[in-house]
């Protein structure tokens, strides 16, 4: 009778966020001011590689809008999946103050409501100027239709790899309450080392960011393919193709902490 | 030929934590078992308005936790509605409310049309139920002019109607209040009382109230509940309780001049203090007898009569180990 579930839960998740952003259109100076400040910090990161290529022909082989493209499609990654779930890792702070209890007494999915929960256009800053600088690097590239397919799958399947990070690694403050920085260290932490291209970092560290952390895929392989680049780690040219895969298993492995999470939940004293 | 099954059914219901605690000279912290709850049975019928009490960190809050999912028990069993709360709890929640009286659901920052709105969404009301609940909740509780007010600029009292009728749009089977009447003043306390009085009669809801206001038991709830160590000390009803209990209720009784200790039937005289005397009688006596024996006999000033401490009751109902 009703709509399929997943198409239910996305409705209930755009109408938690829309009262939250009503919420915030109270203190309309606020958010603008936010938002543009927001976006200011986050371009800083590229002039400052912008400064490096002033002083550099290039980086490990890597030209200026090669290292943009990179730039581009991990922060634009990072910010659809900071802005849709961003409020996951507060849950430190649900548990803390009931409010995860409440949530836990409605008819909706725990996760929808955590991720939608305090649902900010903030971050719509980075989002923009990760797009642009996204932008200008795709008129770098030379398009074929499979490369147009490929970056679209990027932009996606690294979408999915961090929320995946982003679930997960939240998670463990089901146990240990307080562990944002725990968790930053890996999503944050896993974005900014994207940013750069991984043949400048030791064999071990792009082994650890392929299999352990995934973020390899969320822009580093699939940016070979859309370049025509050889892997200077000489890694199978399969995985240039393999980031929805990747996408897919971080989810589910989240998915997988999350549900183990809930069940030993232990909420607070009262 | 169905078998009567009770709304609310608990069985040998249990709840530990684990706890890390650290030890003086020890380098690693222990690890220790501490039971919330223990081997805790009731069962309560639809259309029950039951009080459940006990002092604080006595495993109330767990127990309702558990009763709607939240926690997940770690021995015996629980159902409700036919439903174990822990394993289908989304669907179990179309059919409960929930109102922790200290926590607020609303937005706070949007009216509370706005919440009531999204609530309607989320449990997917009829609507057309969905406005005639809202009619008739806000009638009731007197919220119609607060509606399209910002929430942060409610006063507690309409907030806490405002989180009850928020609890109650959904027409759920059982509504657990933690701590409704907290902060309220009295005549807010006392309206709150008579809609819970009202829905319950109306709508047949069954209601699991817990708090430190005897009064609000008084008024409320045919049965009581007492939980203490994290298991029933005791159920049945309030008079009873105070039997059970040996609970007293104390006259104060300010003389015009002082005298020996007062003698009047039915009450005996605990503490002399100049003109004022403190005399106590049982809690399920009338007092008044008492008061008219006493002031036929003296002349007296003033009288108050002290109504027994709930926590008292329950402190001689455990040190007896009834």
């Amino acid at each position: 009778m009703a709509s399929p579930e997943p198409a239910q839960h996305l409705r209930t998740y755009a109408r938690i966020a829309w009262l939250w952003i009503r919420a915030a259109w109270q203190y309309p100076t606020s958010f603008v001011l936010l938002a543009v400040g927001n976006g200011l910090i986050t371009g800083l990161d590229f002039v400052g590689l912008w400064i490096m290529f002033t002083h550099l022909e290039d980086l490990k082989g890597f030209t200026l809008p090669e290292v943009a493209l990179l730039y581009g499609s991990a922060s634009l990654a990072l910010a659809v999946a900071d802005t849709a779930i961003g409020s996951v890792e507060r849950i430190g702070t649900y548990i803390r103050t009931g409010r995860l209890d409440q949530m836990m007494t409605r008819p909706v999915p725990l996760l929808v409501q955590v991720c939608a929960d305090q649902f900010t256009l903030r971050r719509l800053g980075r989002l923009t100027q990760a797009a642009v600088v996204f932008g200008w690097a795709c008129t770098h590239v030379e398009w074929t239709p499979s490369r147009v397919l490929v970056a679209a799958s990027m932009l996606v399947s690294g979408a999915l790899v961090f929320f995946g990070l982003f679930v997960g690694f939240s998670c463990v403050q089901f146990w240990t309450t307080d562990a944002t920085e725990f968790a930053n260290a890996f999503t944050y932490g896993g974005a900014t080392v994207t940013q750069y291209p991984l043949a400048i970092f030791p064999r071990e560290v792009m082994l650890g960011l392929t299999f352990v952390i995934p973020v390899a895929f969320v822009n580093w392989y699939p940016c070979l393919y859309l370049l025509g680049r050889t892997d200077p780690f000489g890694m199978p040219e399969a995985f240039q193709l393999a980031s929805p895969l990747a996408g897919i298993l971080t989810m589910a492995a989240a998915l997988l902490v999350w549900r183990t999470g809930v069940r030993h939940y232990t909420s607070t004293g009262s | 030929m169905t078998l009567h099954q009770p709304l609310i059914d608990v069985h040998h219901l249990g709840r530990s934590f684990d706890v890390r605690r650290k030890v003086e000279g020890r380098r690693r912290r222990s690890r220790e078992s501490v039971v919330a709850v223990h081997d805790l049975s009731l069962s309560i019928d639809a259309g029950e308005m039951v009080g459940y009490i006990g002092p604080n960190g006595a495993g109330k809050s767990t127990t309702i936790k558990m009763l709607t999912g939240i926690l997940v028990p770690t021995e015996g069993r629980v159902r409700v509605a036919g439903l174990d709360p822990s394993r289908d709890r989304v669907e179990l929640a179309r059919r409960i409310g929930v109102v922790f009286g200290q926590r607020s659901t609303l937005w706070w920052d949007l009216p509370l049309r706005d919440s009531y709105d999204l609530l309607q969404k989320m449990y997917r009301i009829e609507p057309v139920r969905y406005r005639e609940n809202l009619a008739r909740f806000v009638e009731l509780l007197d919220l119609g002019d607060q509606l399209d007010t910002p929430v942060r600029q409610l006063s507690l009292g309409q907030r806490m109607r405002g989180d009850i009728t928020a609890a109650l749009l959904h027409d759920p089977e059982v509504l657990y209040l933690d701590e409704p009447t907290i902060g309220l003043d009295v005549v807010s306390k006392g309206r709150l009382r008579e809609f819970l009085r009202a829905l319950n009669a109306e709508r047949g809801t069954t209601l699991l109230l817990t708090t430190h206001d005897l009064q609000d038991i008084e008024a409320l709830c045919d049965r009581v509940i007492v939980i203490d160590h994290g298991t029933s000390v005791y159920d049945g009803s309030l008079a009873g309780l105070h039997a059970r209990g040996g609970s007293t209720r104390t006259l104060v009784v300010d003389l015009v001049d002082e005298a020996p200790p007062v003698q009047v039937p039915g009450a005996t005289v605990r503490r002399v203090e100049g003109p004022r005397q403190w005399l106590s009688f049982p809690a399920d006596a009338s007092a008044a007898p008492i008061v008219a024996a006493v002031a036929a006999a003296y002349d007296v000033a003033d009288l108050s009569i002290q109504e027994p401490d709930i926590e008292d009751v329950i402190r001689e109902l455990y040190s007896r180990g009834v």
